[in-house]
């Protein structure tokens, strides 16, 4: 048994406050917790083409009776934009939890204009946006946030700093 | 082939027995045709999303597996989800039932032809993605057929019918404030402790 990890505490955060369904669109961040949740199939974890759907899944779920949370990495909040009106305008609770690239020393280039600009385009849309850059404080921003989205009923996104996942190194000829 | 088949028909009969099932509807004409159908609180219309309806539905069918969940939505609608019919074909929800009313346009925003209108078969696609079924409906005959397996044929089954392209009257449902529709097919769902 390895020593639990912050994705561990996430996820026994996340199953604490009653989480049900989980969408993700694969991330290397996010890779931990994602193989947690699809081992615990009292869940519904559901991998998606692209994190707009995810927005989507949250909604029916809440409709349905469940609460869930959305995992992603910070170029696919580009892609949830105009769906984020939608839990906007009916007042639904959304909590994504997204891992940066872009950030603390990303080395490829293209990953910077999405992952500089997800903070601003999230509180474009209205949505909450928290920001952890240290380990041991991942678990109680995302229980606050829990707490906002589904008490307050708003849209929250949790941004974790690449200096919490460790920047992702390229060295040519060794695989990715 | 030139379509026969009228929306507004098309989706009164689909839903005159549709039980206790939930109901999503895709923005546009989609939206209009069920209300004109009749408004329901277990039914919810979207007024923009677009390219939500079968995600939207996914998460319901996951979330309430013991009832049947339908996703009504239109060809332009349904071709800016495209990946949804994959996630939701692999994720196999069995109350799942996606119907597609396909008039080969976009209505709402002048007739302009959709990629549906040159030859894109979204049956062939659902088919393509995992759907357990998926189908061409361009006939009253096989709208007749396929009206019982809406609501009991295991799923996730996929339905596009073929109609004509003339413009219907705007429907709407009783308010478009989307706090108060969800709080409406919660509570009709779930029970009063669920309105928020």
């Amino acid at each position: 048994m390895s020593t639990p990890t912050w994705p561990d505490e996430l996820y026994d955060t996340l199953m604490q406050a009653g989480i049900r369904q989980v969408g993700y669109v694969p991330d290397a961040g996010h890779r931990r917790l994602i193989d947690r949740c699809h081992a615990n199939t009292a869940i519904t974890t559901i991998s998606l083409t692209t994190e707009e759907e995810g927005i989507g899944q949250m909604v029916g779920a809440y409709l349905g009776g469940q609460r869930g949370v959305l995992l992603m990495q910070s170029s696919g909040v580009g892609n949830c934009i105009n769906m984020l009106s939608l839990t906007a305008e009916c007042r639904i609770p959304l909590l994504m939890v997204v891992t940066m690239r872009g950030d603390w020393g990303e080395f490829v280039p293209w990953q910077v204009w999405m992952g500089q600009g997800a903070q601003a385009a999230l509180e474009a849309m209205g949505v909450l946006v928290y920001r952890v850059d240290e380990r041991e404080r991942v678990a109680d921003t995302v229980a606050s946030c829990l707490a906002l989205a589904y008490n307050a009923r708003r849209q929250v996104a949790v941004l974790i700093g690449q200096q919490v996942i460790g920047t992702k190194q390229f060295k040519l000829g060794e695989p990715a | 082939m030139t379509p026969v088949l009228n929306r507004r028909l098309v989706t009164a009969q689909l839903l005159r027995n549709r039980g206790n099932a939930l109901l999503v509807t895709g923005l546009g004409s989609p939206t209009y045709d069920a209300c004109a159908a009749g408004d329901h609180p277990l039914t919810f219309p979207l007024l923009g999303a677009m390219g939500s309806s079968v995600m939207i539905g996914l998460g319901l069918a996951k979330a309430q597996p013991q009832r049947r969940v339908v996703v009504i939505t239109g060809d332009g609608e349904m071709l800016m989800g495209l990946g949804s019919l994959a996630t939701a074909g692999v994720a196999r929800p069995a109350n799942l039932a996606v119907v597609v009313i396909d008039n080969g346009l976009y209505a709402e925003t002048g007739m302009q032809r959709a990629h549906t209108g040159h030859g894109v078969d979204l049956a062939a696609i659902a088919k393509g993605a995992c759907f357990v079924s998926a189908e061409t409906i361009t006939t009253q005959a096989g709208l007749d057929a396929f009206e019982p397996r809406l609501y009991d044929a295991p799923g996730p089954i996929f339905a596009t019918i073929k109609v004509t392209p003339e413009q219907t009257p705007i429907a709407l449902p009783p308010t478009l404030d989307g706090t108060f529709l969800r709080s409406r097919f919660r509570e009709a769902l779930l029970g009063p402790g669920a309105r928020d």
